[in-house]
């Protein structure tokens, strides 16, 4: 593996460029979807769920859904937007003709889809805050939150990217990992209905530790398991980071 | 002391591209195989060859997009494979296949460009305005992508390659697919910035190009070298003055055939025309057909043989 060098932030520049030159067509989207959940599932359906412990069904969704959508902006970013810009406007090979090497541009892809999922984190939480939804102080710390995951599922959705033969494998990506754990990662529900052996297991999917730490700190509770999650998150920060460098390099270079 | 001026103007040029027995593999392909080249300061060199010959991968090696199976390169005395990031700010590279930023407008096309340089800001926006208007793009300036012609977009690539003042432009098919009038504009181009000192390193299979463009070429078939002169030179050394043409028809060919074996002149046949290679003029009596000039594309086919590469 070689390592990245601070040129990343070039790259890193251009896709910022790109998007607020674009974020109208792509933006407004990735927002609205987040509020049509929280009051499809939060108000609509949580009055019949009733409360959960101690807070109401929405209070225990918003969380979740801050950084599920976090997730889900760092996973496109990094899936489709980087496929495009490589396999189709071949924008990596007209960079690698530049100071630029293929570690600095795979770095800088990554650090964008952060960059996107702590946007996406902040809107949403404040859009949360809006509704008075937002019970303690901590939560100013969720759009970390939401920067680290998006950190994490960046570099997993390219290293995804560096090995896909086409656009179409992406469907295995989302319809295989990115949905379930949407759904199965304790956004919606606790997980301590199920049985400890599907409790435990569930921490592999890499969305549990992002939901646990974001509604810790969303409550303002803290708890031992928090730092595990955290633990978590960035050992497969670092494993996927580094793989995606090489990976990348494979592909870029032959 | 003074410096004695001419005669060796050529031997005192400074090398500024020099490989090294390079050598790629893909699998069980060898496409390149043991290459040496010693391109020099200021010159425009020539790789021309027909297509799978090699050349786009001897390119993509100097430019450090691929690493090589053996060999080594030097660029302006820096060994590309320890520090390709200072060989690549030197180098303009200006590819086949378009690859502008269809996100960004021209000129934001060429700022982003110039930051990936690190090129501070101000000269960056000095020189982008200086290249469209030498490229004749300033009216495109705000202009989207996907709005500019085919002739425009490659000026944009070249001016693009030129964003950080390199020493040296690597162009790989720079008139391909443009109409007469652009490709005549790009040579005019590409000549300019020879007479400004910038060593061109040019990958082709039009002849005419290299002929125009390059100081000296090399003829590259499936992998090697088959040899280095310059343009001139080859035609002088491999044909005769004329290539005379015979444009058969079915029922004569085979006579005709017969006459020019029987005269022992040297020829070729391709696609139903005869090219006869005449060492004195005076065998050709009595034959119909016409004329022309040996050309650089008789070179080529002699040494690269006619028939389709694929």
């Amino acid at each position: 593996m070689r390592p990245f060098s601070w040129r990343f932030y070039r790259l890193w520049q251009r896709d910022r460029d790109v998007f607020f030159r674009l974020w109208h067509s792509e933006g407004a989207g990735a927002i609205i979807e987040p509020i049509l959940i929280l009051m499809a599932f939060g108000m609509g359906m949580g009055a019949f769920v009733g409360d959960i412990g101690d807070q109401r069904y929405i209070e225990f969704l918003a969380p979740g859904i801050i950084v599920a959508y976090a997730m889900f902006a760092a996973s496109f970013e990094c899936t489709y937007g980087s496929y495009f810009r490589m396999e189709h406007h071949y924008t990596f090979d007209a960079i690698l003709a530049t100071p630029l090497n293929v570690e600095d541009i795979a770095a800088g892809e990554i650090f964008w889809g952060a960059t996107r999922a702590f946007m996406t984190g902040c809107i949403i939480l404040a859009i949360a805050a809006a509704f008075q939804l937002v019970p303690s102080f901590w939560a100013l710390l969720i759009p970390l939150v939401a920067a680290l995951s998006g950190l994490m599922f960046a570099s997993i959705a390219l290293f995804f990217t560096s090995i896909v033969p086409s656009i179409y494998t992406f469907n295995f990506f989302f319809t295989l990992f990115i949905t379930p754990m949407f759904l199965l990662s304790g956004v919606f529900f606790p997980l301590n209905r199920f049985p400890e052996i599907v409790q435990t297991l569930s921490w592999i999917a890499p969305l549990t530790p992002v939901a646990h730490l974001a509604r810790g700190l969303f409550q303002g509770e803290f708890q031992p398991e928090m730092l595990l999650a955290l633990g978590i998150i960035i050992v497969w920060i670092v494993v996927f980071f580094s793989i995606t460098l090489v990976t990348m390099r494979r592909r870029l270079t032959k | 002391m003074s410096k004695s001026p001419e005669p060796f103007d050529r031997v005192i040029m400074a090398i500024i591209i020099k490989t090294t027995n390079l050598t790629k593999k893909f699998k069980d392909l060898v496409a390149v195989d043991d290459i040496n080249l010693e391109i020099e300061e200021g010159e425009c060199f020539g790789l021309l060859g027909p297509n799978g010959a090699g050349k786009t991968s001897i390119i993509r090696m100097i430019t450090a997009v691929s690493p090589p199976t053996r060999g080594d390169i030097r660029v302006d005395g820096r060994e590309l494979k320890k520090y390709p990031r200072e060989v690549k700010a030197i180098l303009g590279v200006i590819p086949q296949t378009d690859n502008l930023d269809e996100d960004l407008t021209v000129i934001q096309n060429l700022l982003t460009f110039a930051r990936y340089f690190a090129i501070p800001r101000e000269v960056a926006y000095q020189r982008s305005v200086e290249i469209l208007h030498s490229m004749a793009l300033e009216e495109k300036r705000n202009s989207k992508i996907d709005e500019l012609s085919g002739g425009m977009k490659r000026r944009l690539l070249i001016g693009r390659g030129l964003v950080n003042a390199p020493k040296i432009i690597i162009l790989d098919e720079p008139s391909i697919g443009l109409d007469p009038q652009a490709r005549h504009m790009v040579w005019r181009k590409l000549r300019e910035l020879k007479s400004q000192g910038i060593t061109q390193l040019l990958c082709t299979q039009n002849m005419e190009e290299a002929a125009r463009l390059c100081d000296r070429v090399a003829i590259i078939h499936q992998g090697r070298i088959i040899d280095i002169d310059t343009p001139q030179a080859f035609v002088t050394r491999y044909m005769s003055s004329r290539v005379w043409e015979i444009d058969v028809t079915s029922d004569e060919h085979d006579s005709i055939i017969r006459e020019l074996e029987s005269r022992q002149l040297e020829f070729e046949e391709f696609a139903g025309i005869i090219h006869v290679f005449p060492k004195d003029d005076s065998l050709l009596e009595g034959l119909p057909g016409v004329a022309r000039a040996a050309t650089l594309e008789d070179v080529f086919f002699k040494l690269t043989g006619r028939s389709l590469v694929e």
